[in-house]
């Protein structure tokens, strides 16, 4: 089993962008599913959510305490959450940056600038960067689930091809 | 599985199955962690999806009285609630039971205030054990969507007439994303045939006295379908397996036949406790999983002879102890219970929590997790 937590900022879909990891998982032929850790939160609170990919069924409802990777979508989050708590050695890290930011060693960094991209896309609601679609372009590329996979996820949620753009573009633009 | 795959959560695959059963009639109140189901419905209603008469209603009250009065012209019903929407049901459930009406309710398992809490325990359903509702407890998004379909042909089968309540834990479930099969039911659920339905043409008394001699005639008669209803749920189970392939029982067992210790618990954490038991075996002691999902009717012929239990209530009676555990030990006065009361208010409990609880059992006793041992 495949485990991740994903950091984000309540309205910054978070919670789609797990939703839309685990759809992209199943169309590859794996089980998967996405918990929202829901709290208390509003919008701007930090927020966690739950990934879990496997080869059989997810028997398992409680949080993830030991994750093989963490997606951080808002790096602001680190400043009042530890992020990398639980983290297995040699986990991979996902980051949302367009500057590189340092981590203890033992982990794998990986990093793309989807809230750049979401920009330039013009992909902004209310005034927000959208980065959950950008992200499935970024987890395409390391190797989370397939590119083909990944953009049919995101076009069952989202009709807008700024969408697909963006996470094609985030795909051929993260930093590995 | 067979067929195609779509990602629900499991509110959504009780509002998608509540839409296969073709209610004529949907009154329901929102409430979190419910909320999704009967917004789902409004959409499906708003749309033209689903050609039911939606009433929104003011309080939980007016909804099952809503409910009760579409119920009795004999047309299909459906409604969703949770906690304290569900305690504000209580009188009518008891009413609902009583008229025979065969209402089926999705119900997401959220624990009572004060002070407020938004997450699962069962206590509010478990309350409501004594109305003459079934009760069944589910654990994957797959298996409230099978479950809502079976609850509308086991509800309205003439041996039972008994109102069904579909269980799930808030957020654990109803808000979890799981990939499941959205199967056409066909003619799975027949045509609802009320014999005591409202008929113009056939006047008849309705919610008239009934007196000292006979009214525990009605109540026997409740029990007698009650009873029945065993039969009906395993008829259902069998004929949805031979349609659709997926297996269910009233309790589900996991690892049982060789197993020296089970752990027992309904919802979520009996399924996770699935994942307990592969660890103990792992470490060589012999554990396996019952999943109660039926609690009304209660179980009777669970296979518990010679083996230790431990039983983990996500709820609590005060004064007594865990439901689950009571109800056990009452039907089955030899089983040896270690009393685990895990889970409330949502707190975290994980497979490895419970290999522990098999681990430091101590039959006779009831731990209460996250409270240091001196003060229990």
């Amino acid at each position: 089993m495949y485990e991740i937590r994903i950091h984000s900022r309540g309205g910054q879909g978070g919670v789609t962008a797990a939703r839309m990891m685990a759809s992209a998982a199943v169309k590859d032929g794996k089980f998967a599913t996405a918990c929202p850790f829901y709290g208390a939160e509003r919008r701007g609170a930090p927020i966690v959510s739950f990934v879990r990919i496997d080869d059989k069924p997810v028997r398992i409802y409680s949080q993830i305490n030991k994750p093989d990777m963490i997606i951080i979508l808002d790096p602001t989050v680190m400043d009042t959450v530890d992020v990398l708590d639980g983290l297995k050695e040699g986990g991979k890290i996902f980051i949302n940056t367009n500057e590189e930011t340092p981590f203890p060693p033992g982990f794998k960094v990986f990093r793309g600038d989807l809230t750049g991209i979401a920009l330039r896309e013009n992909l902004v609601v209310s005034g927000s960067a959208i980065v959950n679609t950008p992200v499935i372009g970024a987890l395409a590329k390391l190797g989370l689930f397939t590119r083909e996979s990944g953009v049919e996820a995101i076009t069952d949620t989202f009709t807008d091809p700024r969408n697909t753009n963006a996470a094609k573009a985030a795909y051929d633009e993260v930093i590995v | 599985m067979s067929g195609k795959l779509t990602m629900s959560t499991g509110n959504k695959a009780v509002a998608a199955a509540a839409k296969m059963a073709k209610p004529v009639v949907v009154a329901a109140y929102p409430i979190t962690p419910q909320t999704e189901i009967i917004e789902t419905i409004a959409d499906y209603v708003a749309s033209g999806e689903m050609d039911a008469r939606y009433i929104p209603v003011e309080s939980e009250h007016s909804a099952m009285t809503a409910c009760i009065g579409a119920s009795i012209t004999g047309v299909r019903v459906f409604t969703a609630t949770s906690s304290h929407g569900l305690l504000y049901m209580h009188e009518m459930l008891h009413w609902a039971a009583g008229a025979r009406l065969p209402i089926v309710m999705g119900q997401v398992n959220r624990t009572l205030a004060p002070g407020w809490n938004i997450w699962a325990e069962h206590t509010d359903a478990l309350s409501q054990r004594d109305t003459g509702w079934l009760q069944i407890y589910v654990s994957t998004v797959q298996e409230a969507y099978d479950a809502t379909l079976m609850a509308f042909r086991i509800a309205e089968d003439t041996r039972v007439l008994l109102p069904v309540m579909i269980n799930m834990d808030g957020f654990l479930l109803s808000h979890i994303m799981q990939p499941f099969e959205m199967t056409e039911p066909g003619d799975f659920i027949p045509p609802l045939n009320l014999p005591h339905k409202i008929d113009v043409l056939d006047p008849k008394g309705y919610g008239a006295m009934s007196p000292a001699n006979v009214h525990y005639q009605f109540r026997f008669d409740m029990e007698k379908s009650m009873r029945a209803s065993r039969t009906v749920i395993d008829e259902t189970e069998t004929e949805f397996k031979k349609r659709f392939g997926r297996t269910y029982k009233p309790v589900d067992e996991y690892l049982t036949e060789d197993a020296d210790v089970i752990i027992i618990a309904l919802g979520t954490l009996g399924k996770e406790a699935e994942v307990a038991a592969d660890l103990l075996r792992k470490e060589g002691i012999k554990a396996g999983v019952m999943r109660i999902r039926w609690f009304r009717p209660f179980p009777l012929d669970m296979n518990i002879k010679g083996k230790e239990l431990v039983v983990i209530d996500r709820d609590y009676s005060f004064g007594f102890g865990g439901v689950i555990a009571g109800e056990i030990q009452a039907r089955y006065p030899d089983a040896k219970i270690a009393s685990i009361i895990a889970g409330l208010g949502g707190q975290e409990v994980t497979y490895e929590d419970m290999a522990a609880f098999v681990k430091n059992r101590k039959t006779g006793t009831e731990f209460w997790f996250g409270i240091p041992q001196e003060e229990q």
